[in-house]
């Protein structure tokens, strides 16, 4: 009987992966439920198992099979993993999403699961909280703290019990890596856990996986039910978010777990002293506790081996928005942000030029191509004003509206804020009044106004606002960096500080999208 | 319904932190979470009716009012504009008869913005009554009405 191998990801099923695994089952073949490779063009793609390796298939649908099966089908791939994309991976975290049956324990076994918790149990917690000292990873979640460092501490803080929280809210949009893994190697995620468990003297752990995965959470369930004699004395359960982005700050989160409204805490106590029901947690991110079982089963030294400056390891990038090969490409820290969007993205989807890509989610800053020089690297991405955050990247072509996009970020920041903190509250809900003056005025130049600035209001919407007011494109903008300053720095969380990086990025590298001039760069690169 | 409710208590657990666990469970039963049903909600662990009431206004996934008999969820976030998500939304608002965020008169069809279901790299994107659909597109869109029309 033929083995095929059809992926059950999210994103496959949504292009069509059911029906064609179906199809596949109709004709006979023996058929493998797989996590997705992480190259959305090919999907949904069917791995036909051969004597030269697995031979993919992609894109193809239910109606293809039979030139599948026979070898005669047009989108024949060869062996996957030696497809550009593929060939120039440096996969640690996502070694066996793609190839394994995520939910079968053999397989997980046959490769080198469960390693690093053999290896994790045969040292004492000091010595793993070293290992994951010395691999220098950070977490993947955004903040890049060093996870051993936060380790220690919990290690180290007095009171019982001692909980490991996984943060599975991933909300940012052009994120998906954390989905992709949960989906196709979720004992990998398991396996993180119990090892931090054991480095810290924890018992229980909870992942609280956002309501917008419900592949996720139904993965994550039966995982840890066929695993759950694997991990004693180490318990897991699945918290489900209920849609709420601000619940993926961590303090915000251990309240939802909590049965509260999911608000920021104030910090200190960190979490790590006192965090979840007022004990000791290590609270970090899928890719981060996912990282953990190859560091403990091939030595901290082949984790940091790879990397650049003090970004040790790998990361996870995911290319999103109009890209031509969106998908999961892991490799180590330091490609630059063009080679990851052109050469291995291929430009945007709709081949038009790109114009502006956003990384780090939609709190991240929107970068021109003029600065696709900038290495992956947390200090250079900050030093440029950005963040790699979550590591989406998700690329807009020319068509894009940047101020519109400003205006979104402070929209969505509206909508989605706890409303603990003022300056996030208020702060957003003005800003959308700012950025919708903004692109009304750009529109909107009468005969006789240009004193006003390049923009004028018109009376009528102003009539009743106070004469101070400059109503001028200059005088909003300016108005628009004071809030921006506000609420980066009055704000209790991410959510209300980093709004201002896409806003003020957008402004600062597209002003002509406000109404303003075009910098002068701009023109060099057209000339490019 | 408040026999389902003491019935989970008896089976989960009458602690706090179970509250999001109930709503969900019963939100899944009853297909929203009715304002009725908040005193035995707080009664049954041991919260404050302003406790639930601010938990369940709290999250966007907690309906006090029954959907429509459909829920099309559509991603409004960045991914899904780069690809053209906007005008798909001004699309799909025409086609199904309903605006974004609200359910059509006749009870049929809900139109709930969501943000970010992690297809990222093919959007736009939608969620049809649990069933994800990627590359929404006008062809994908008339396959979604009609789905959702029986």
């Amino acid at each position: 009987m033929t083995r095929v191998f059809v992926s059950r990801d999210m994103a496959s099923v949504a292009l069509g992966a059911d029906a064609l695994a179906r199809a596949l089952s109709d004709m006979g073949c023996e058929v493998v439920r797989t996590g997705s490779r992480g190259l959305f063009s090919v999907e949904p793609l069917v791995e036909v198992e051969s004597e030269d390796g697995r031979i993919g298939y992609g894109p193809v649908q239910p109606e293809d099979v039979a030139a599948v099966l026979d070898g005669t089908h047009p989108n024949r791939l060869g062996r996957v993993e030696a497809l550009p994309f593929f060939a120039g991976q440096q996969r640690f975290t996502f070694a066996r999403c793609g190839i394994v049956d995520p939910l079968s324990m053999a397989d997980y076994a046959a490769h080198d699961g469960w390693k690093g918790l053999e290896a994790a149990r045969a040292q004492s917690p000091q010595q793993v909280v070293d290992a994951v000292k010395a691999s220098g990873l950070r977490g993947r979640g955004g903040a890049g703290f060093p996870t051993g460092i936060k380790w220690q501490t919990v290690l180290d803080a007095p009171g019982s019990p001692k909980y490991i929280v996984c943060n599975a809210d991933e909300g940012d949009s052009g994120t998906f890596a954390d989905r992709m893994l949960m989906e196709g190697d979720p004992f990998c995620l398991i396996e993180g856990m119990a090892i931090a468990a054991h480095a810290v003297g924890a018992t229980h752990g909870y992942i609280y996986i956002r309501s917008e995965y419900p592949f996720a959470i139904d993965t994550m369930r039966e995982a840890i039910g066929l695993s759950a004699e694997r991990i004693v004395p180490f318990t897991l359960e699945v918290r489900v978010g209920a849609g709420a982005y601000v619940c993926g700050e961590e303090t915000a989160l251990l309240d939802s777990i909590e049965g509260k409204r999911g608000q920021v805490r104030a910090k200190p106590p960190l979490p790590a002293l006192q965090g979840l029901f007022g004990k000791p947690t290590v609270i970090n991110n899928v890719l981060s506790l996912a990282a953990v079982p190859f560091i403990l089963a091939e030595g901290a030294d082949a984790y940091a081996a790879v990397g650049f400056g003090r970004s040790r390891g790998t990361m996870p990038v995911q290319l999103a928005g109009n890209v031509k090969h969106g998908g999961l490409y892991e490799i180590g820290f330091g490609i630059t942000l063009g080679a990851l969007v052109n050469d291995i993205g291929g430009g945007a989807a709709s081949g038009r030029p790109v114009r502006a890509v956003q990384v780090g989610g939609p709190l991240g800053a929107y970068f021109p191509p003029s600065m696709f020089h900038l290495p992956f690297d947390y200090e250079a991405f900050a030093q440029a004003g950005g963040l790699i955050g979550h590591a989406g990247i998700t690329v807009f072509d020319d068509s894009v509206d940047m101020a519109q996009m400003a205006r979104f970020a402070m929209e969505f920041c509206a909508v989605e804020s706890c409303g603990k903190c003022t300056p996030c509250r208020i702060g957003s809900t003005r800003g959308v009044e700012i950025m919708d003056r903004i692109v009304a005025a750009r529109h909107v130049t009468p005969v006789g106004m240009e004193q006003a600035g390049s923009g004028y209001l018109g009376e009528a919407l102003y009539s009743r606002a106070p004469s101070r007011i400059d109503i001028s494109i200059e005088g909003q903008t300016a108005l628009l960096r004071d809030l921006c300053d506000t609420m980066k720095h009055g704000s209790l969380c991410a959510l209300g500080g980093f709004t201002p990086y896409p806003v003020l990025s957008a402004l600062d590298h597209f002003p002509e999208d406000f109404g303003a001039p075009a910098p002068v760069r701009q023109a060099a690169e057209q000339d490019a | 319904m408040h026999e389902f409710i003491s019935t989970w208590v008896a089976r989960h657990g009458a602690t706090r932190d179970k509250l999001l666990p109930l709503l969900h469970a019963l939100q899944e039963e009853v297909g929203h979470v009715d304002d009725t049903l908040v005193p035995a909600i707080a009664e049954s662990l041991n919260l404050s009716r302003a406790d639930v009431h601010g938990v369940i206004t709290f999250y966007h996934d907690f309906r006090r009012q029954p959907a429509g008999r459909h829920v099309v969820k559509l991603c409004r976030a960045e991914s899904c504009q780069a690809r053209g998500g906007a005008a798909m939304e001004e699309a799909a608002a025409e086609r199904l008869g309903v605006r974004m965020g609200e359910t059509r008169g006749d009870g049929q069809i809900s139109l709930e913005p969501v943000y970010c279901l992690g297809l990222c790299a093919i959007g736009p994107n939608a969620l049809v009554d649990g069933r994800p659909v990627a590359r929404i597109d006008d062809a994908a869109l008339e396959r979604i009405a009609s789905q959702v029309a029986a």
